[in-house]
């Protein structure tokens, strides 16, 4: 019973911290149709936005103000990588639309700039990101069953972020242009929308959501140069089983993956485990190619 | 046409090996030259100028070494700190002299965390660059890249850091531990000190996976047990499967041989579940001084490792080469054991060399047999038989303050064992 339980949560936690990952992504790949090989380092900078924080914390406030960092460094990572996404977006995507497998390759040599950038900057050992006391420890569900607060507190993350990303995309005005603009751009264009505008924010804000996910790696993972490339996989794995363009679909994707790997992983072996997800994921794909979720769009043709 | 192409041929090949026969003699003339000035400092009299690979190698006024680790790429957070100590070595032998009264000159490259790079640079560097020796590796999967190079060309490789055992090329000296100087006594320490139930968690790869045979065969004969064993992924992230599993099992500690970045993730999400070390103390074969300042020592206070150095090792030797390696690198840096054996390594080959007078390599390896040395980890010495260096055997706990504090040590160096031949539950292992 104890096992069930702890084991459920634990598939609960997976997903929310691949739904994380993946929500950017989202954006980027699945909206924008960029086959954004940098995400992961977009990640990386989230993570050491969070730790560059914790060190400002550390040397110029009181002590008893450090555990507040974190608060902070949620908001600085989303605008670090959200300016980075910008930047990046600027100089380099914009030449590149409609030629994912150009993007693939050009974000991938920038995911190995960036991460040796990091290592330049940070040094190629990992730092340490000290988690805030109050997400020390965990709720005691019954006796063998604890649930940490860190991942408690990524799963809070995750809807907070899904709720504030929903009401951007389907309750706002530059929501409403964004997704104008990706599902006919001609016609977006036609109508007076700036479609440079709205591509240069999307990838930004697809970037930024990358920071807040590496922000909240720092509580569970190791944060490095290398981070990017643990969790690139998984990124791209939910976001095309849930169906390029459809948010539901990468929902429904992170949940199903994280049940299924956990469930797996107990059975099996690590090892053994992801091997058994990617067999069915790639079973799924063959019986319906376009994933969970398929998009009606006359731009996808 | 083709008896044009042909005569061409010929007429190439001519020039060619006159250059070459032009660069041989030229190179001759060098080594004759420096050997006239060894003479007079007395270091290689009645040696004649080595053939082949040595003879470039010490030709001029400098002899070139080779030191091959990963620059980038996932393994780069730990071999980066190995290479500078033992570039810091070079230094050191070079501001007192050099070696047969020449400088050392070091020949860096970059294994980039793949053993197909690593093959390929060793190679560059024995046959392009000619260098006397290399220090290098890490992985033993990088080691098994490079060995069959270095047996083909007849090189030499200092390989410094704690591996499987079970291997003994007549081209690699071992200069970090192998099982019995570091595996085989912890297990007996924690059957002593902590329990009978232990758990096995690895990452998937070689070094973890014959680790843990050893180690099974090991609990087999002194009276302990293993209630389970765990393999990831290498880079795995995520472990509260995993921490499920352990809390099901009840193990009285946990072997690890995690490595790299999973031991961030698994030691932060193993605290996260409410297991403190006093619950279930888990011992670390891969867990430095490094690498604790990377997972955050608060997660990884009371906890085990076994190694033969720490930073806290008390010995004079000690305490001056962690004052240089501070000079050299910041007074941030830890030393470690590995960064210790890569140091020692370049030690032990240059004392090695002045005995023989030579770089040629078998002459070193014959002069290396039964070298002693004092290093910060206590006195060692080269076992003649299998290329191995004696240890002392140390089992430290973490601390507050990120530093091991030492719980156990062997009072004497430890033989290297590396087939483990001294130990009759071993007889099954490696085949």
């Amino acid at each position: 019973m104890e096992v069930i339980l702890s084991q459920i949560f634990n598939g609960l936690s997976i997903s929310s911290i691949l739904l994380l990952i993946a929500l950017g992504l989202a954006i980027t790949f699945g909206l924008m149709n960029v086959i954004n090989m940098a995400h992961g380092e977009l990640i990386m900078v989230g993570a050491y936005a969070t730790y560059v924080t914790q060190n400002l914390f550390n040397d110029y406030l009181p002590a008893s103000l450090f555990n507040w960092y974190f608060v902070l460094a949620i908001p600085v990572s989303f605008l670090i990588a959200f300016l980075l996404g910008l930047v990046l977006e600027a100089s380099l995507i914009r030449f590149l639309y409609g030629r994912p497998l150009d993007s693939l390759l050009a974000t991938w040599g920038v995911a190995l700039m960036l991460q040796q950038l990091a290592r330049t900057i940070f040094g190629a050992p990992n730092v340490a990101v000290k988690s805030p006391t109050w997400l020390d420890g965990g709720m005691t569900l019954m006796t063998g069953v604890v649930l940490p607060y860190k991942r408690l507190f990524i799963i809070g993350l995750v809807i907070v972020t899904l709720l504030a990303m929903f009401l951007y995309i389907y309750r706002s005005h530059a929501g409403r242009r964004m997704r104008a603009v990706m599902q006919n751009r001609e016609m977006a264009s036609c109508l007076g929308i700036s479609t440079r505008r709205v591509d240069a924010l999307t990838f930004a804000i697809g970037s930024g959501i990358a920071g807040i996910a590496g922000c909240a790696l720092t509580l569970m993972g190791p944060i490095g140069p290398a981070l990017g490339t643990y969790y690139i996989v998984d990124a791209f794995m939910v976001v095309v089983l849930g169906g390029v363009g459809k948010l539901v679909g990468t929902i429904i994707g992170a949940t199903g993956i994280g049940m299924f790997n956990t469930l797996f992983e107990f059975w099996t072996s690590a090892s053994l485990g992801k091997v058994l997800v990617f067999v069915c994921i790639v079973a799924f794909l063959q019986w319906r190619p376009k994933g969970l979720v398929a998009m009606r769009s006359r731009s996808l043709d | 046409m083709n008896r044009r192409t042909w005569v061409s041929a010929v007429l190439l090949l001519l020039v060619v090996s006159v250059v070459l026969a032009g660069c041989g003699s030229g190179n001759n003339g060098n080594t004759g030259e420096n050997n006239t000035g060894n003479n007079t400092s007395g270091a290689a009299s009645g040696n004649e100028p080595a053939e082949e690979t040595s003879a470039e190698a010490d030709s001029g006024d400098t002899i070139k070494v080779g030191v091959l680790h990963s620059l980038s790429g996932t393994m780069a957070i730990s071999e980066v700190s190995v290479q500078e100590a033992e570039l810091m070595a070079i230094e050191e032998i070079n501001a007192a002299g050099g070696v047969l009264g020449k400088q050392l000159e070091p020949v860096v490259e970059d294994g980039a965390s793949d053993q197909p790079t690593f093959a390929e640079k060793a190679r560059k560097l024995l046959s392009e660059d000619q260098v006397a020796t290399v220090f290098g590796g890490w992985t033993s999967s990088s080691r098994k890249a490079m060995l069959p190079v270095f047996e083909e060309l007849n090189g030499l490789l200092w390989y410094p850091v704690q591996y499987e055992g079970l291997e003994a090329s007549p081209n690699i000296f071992y200069t970090g531990a192998t099982t019995n100087q570091q595996i085989v006594p912890a297990v007996t320490w924690l059957l002593e000190n902590k329990g009978t139930k232990f758990f096995l968690l690895g990452s998937d790869y070689v070094f973890p996976r014959t680790a843990n045979q050893i180690i099974t065969a090991q609990l087999g004969a002194e009276g302990g047990e293993v209630v389970g064993e765990e393999y990831t992924p290498m880079g795995h992230t995520d472990y509260s499967t995993i921490i499920s599993k352990i809390q099901q099992a009840k193990p009285d500690v946990i072997f690890n041989t995690l490595n790299g970045d999973s031991n961030v993730a698994f030691f932060k999400q193993f605290k996260d579940a409410g297991i403190t070390a006093a619950d279930i103390p888990v011992l670390s074969v891969s867990v430095a001084e490094e690498e604790i300042r990377g997972i955050g020592v608060d997660v990884l206070e009371g906890h085990y490792a076994a190694w033969n150095y720490y930073q806290t090792t008390d010995t004079p030797e000690n305490e001056e080469f962690v004052a240089s390696y501070k000079a050299a690198y910041g007074d941030d840096r830890v030393t470690a054991d590995p960064i210790e054996a890569g140091y020692i390594a370049v030690y032990l080959w240059a004392a090695a060399v002045e005995a023989a007078g030579t770089t040629d390599v078998d002459a070193v390896k014959e002069a290396a047999k039964g070298l002693e040395f004092d290093a910060p980890g206590g006195k060692v010495t080269i076992d003649g038989d299998n290329q191995h260096i004696y240890k002392t055997v140390r089992i430290g706990e973490v601390q507050a303050d990120g530093q091991f504090a030492e719980v156990w040590a062997t009072p004497e160096p430890v033989k290297p064992d590396p087939y483990l031949d001294g130990y009759d539950w071993a007889a099954g292992l490696g085949g």
